[in-house]
């Protein structure tokens, strides 16, 4: 009660203080408002509450389900999901044109899906950010020739040369992992470029020049941690825009190769089927949508929350 | 202007000689494009025979300059399968492709644009939240995933229109919203955040002040400057649909160029793979070169920046 300090006979000044300090001590800190911004933000909360889900539901595969996504049973084909008549008890979701179990195959393609599109992410990030600091950091010349180059990306058509690189080497998981990997930097470069050239003139990162700190010091421990948020933001997104595209690639038969079980080879190979079971593309096609749906959300939620002010 | 628009022809033209060198390479990362050719059953007098009538013998950088020089005459050589020119093979689908390029841009612009507007009209309105809500499915959605469920809804249950083809105009429906679904929620995101940005400045507050209309106010005034950004992202986007229209035709067995494109890498046609990445990406540039001048004529900031 500052009237009851006041009367008490303290000094006016003093009471002042102990206002001023109170109010410190009752305003939530940086972290708790960071936390508040967190949880009040219902589409980061989604996001993530999905994604953990689902990467659980990857590491855990095997606990969940007793079928192999490999072991087919041809006298137990196609039999419908749980919400149709018919439907074996034994497949929750089903089986698909050569008996495989389909949740089997469902939640061991969540593993494919996120490897993919982690990886592809990890690969084109470093190769991204480097252009990108670069560019950003010396500006001139190395400016010139990054952006040249994110032009030229720019101007490549991603699924026609993914595939067309596919098609030559062969498909394999590793193989369109790194394809993609190679083609997705454009991000990258392009928000890491604009992010650090932000921050390079500030006072802090003089401050380090002046008392003759190494390029790579500054980089890495004065501007790095300043322009991490972008990088995270962009590193969601690149990583949804992956799984899309190697659906896509493995949808199309240029992408991962059967027997593995890819959440786009399923709807490939469930489209032939699609006019008398449709849940066959239903099923792998939700979850696709979903995964994605989930990671998008995280990405724009945690721009929403590290930076407020662009919210758009 | 002048010298503006030259520096930006010249970029355009290096970017498309980069490409070109890299959508070239492409052929020989397969290492040999003559056992590739001559299939797995070829002998080796095969193989070398193919090897000289080909020209596969001769230094890469004769056999990329020789391939850029007819390139640019329009002779893209000869396609492997289909046993025609490229160039005609092309030409002959672009129009199928271009059509729908065109379609699918118009319904991303007829639906992002006054959904953007409204959304930044009311903010935080039931409108702005169902723009919200369909710019974050169409972000999340496979377009080749939806192609699909349009076919089970409209051609198999409805049955009101036809699941693939391209001889009537009901052909382009679905494949049109499909591929402009695609583009939509950038061009919706950027037009609300224009929209946003505009309707709070001076000018627009002044104009409401000397008592101009709501409508000249958001027409006039507001969406004319929002506008500006949305033209080069829907350049940019006509170019990336372009490309992907190759999962688009594939899925409805639209004959056009990403439908050949799809049929070609199938195939190992590699003179109309490389033609196509080409030409693709020279619609880009365009685009890009094209809206790069409209926006520094619409903007002279752009011009001396």
């Amino acid at each position: 009660m500052p009237g009851s300090i006041r009367a008490s006979g303290w000094g006016e000044a003093m009471a002042r203080t102990i206002e001023t300090v109170a109010e410190e001590i009752r305003s939530p800190s940086p972290g708790a408002m960071l936390r508040r911004r967190i949880f009040g933000h219902y589409g980061l909360v989604f996001g993530i509450a999905v994604l953990t889900i689902i990467v659980l539901i990857a590491l855990f595969a095997p606990l969940l389900t007793s079928h192999d996504p490999y072991t087919q049973d041809l006298m137990a084909r196609m039999k419908p999901p749980f919400w149709m008549a018919g439907h074996d008890p034994d497949h929750l979701l089903g089986t698909d044109h050569l008996g495989r179990d389909y949740l089997a195959r469902l939640l061991y393609g969540a593993r494919i899906s996120l490897a993919i599109g982690a990886v592809a992410a990890l690969i084109s990030g470093l190769i991204g950010t480097a252009m990108g600091v670069a560019a950003g950091y010396f500006g001139g010349k190395v400016d010139l020739v990054v952006t040249f180059l994110i032009n030229v990306r720019l101007a490549m058509p991603v699924v026609l040369v993914a595939l067309a690189v596919v098609a030559i080497l062969g498909g394999s998981l590793e193989v369109v992992i790194v394809v993609l990997g190679l083609l997705l930097w454009d991000r990258f470069a392009v928000v890491m470029r604009s992010s650090v050239m932000q921050v390079r003139d500030l006072e802090y990162v003089n401050a380090a020049k002046a008392i003759g700190c190494s390029v790579p010091r500054i980089v890495l421990s004065e501007i790095m941690p300043n322009v991490l948020n972008n990088l995270i933001v962009v590193a969601t997104l690149e990583m949804a825009h992956a799984i899309l595209l190697e659906a896509a690639l493995s949808f199309l038969g240029l992408g991962v190769q059967p027997p593995t079980p890819s959440w786009g080879l399923m709807i490939s190979e469930g489209k032939q089927m699609m006019l008398f079971e449709p849940w066959l593309i239903a099923i792998p096609g939700v979850a696709l949508f979903i995964l994605v749906l989930a990671i998008n959300l995280l990405g724009d939620g945690l721009r929403d929350v590290t930076a407020p002010e662009n919210r758009g | 202007m002048l010298a503006f628009a030259l520096k930006r022809l010249g970029l355009a033209v290096l970017v498309t000689l980069t490409v070109s060198l890299v959508s070239f390479s492409l052929l020989f990362m397969s290492g040999d494009p003559a056992s590739a050719i001559a299939g797995e059953n070829a002998s080796a007098t095969d193989i070398e025979a193919i090897r000289t009538l080909y020209g596969f013998d001769r230094p890469f950088l004769v056999q990329y300059t020789d391939w850029l020089f007819s390139a640019l005459r329009g002779d893209f050589g000869q396609s492997y399968y289909f046993k025609l020119p490229v160039a005609d093979l092309i030409a002959d689908r672009l129009s199928t492709t271009m059509l729908l390029g065109i379609c699918g841009i118009s319904f991303a612009l007829l639906t992002a644009v006054p959904l953007g507007v409204a959304a930044a009209v009311r903010p935080n309105s039931f409108i702005d939240r169902l723009a919200l809500f369909l710019s974050v499915m169409g972000q999340a959605m496979p377009s080749f995933w939806f192609g699909l469920v349009l076919i089970v809804i409209f051609s198999i249950n409805l049955g009101l229109l036809p699941p693939s083809g391209s001889s009537s105009w009901k052909n382009f429906v679905m494949p049109t919203v499909v591929l402009g679904y695609y583009a939509m929620p950038a061009i919706m995101r950027l037009t609300r955040a224009g929209m946003l940005e505009v309707l709070n400045a001076d000018y627009i507050r002044t104009a409401r002040a000397k008592g101009a209309s709501e409508w000249r106010v958001m027409f006039k005034h507001a969406l004319r400057n929002a506008v500006v950004p949305v033209v080069s992202l829907a350049a940019v986007q006509m170019g990336f649909m372009l490309g992907g229209s190759i999962v688009v035709e594939s899925i409805f067995a639209l004959h056009g160029a990403g439908y050949l494109a799809w049929e070609s890498i199938a195939r190992n046609d590699l003179p109309t793979v490389q033609a196509l990445i080409l030409i693709f990406s020279l619609f880009y540039i365009v685009f890009t070169f094209l809206s790069d001048l409209a926006n520094a004529w619409l903007d002279p900031r752009i011009r001396v920046g």
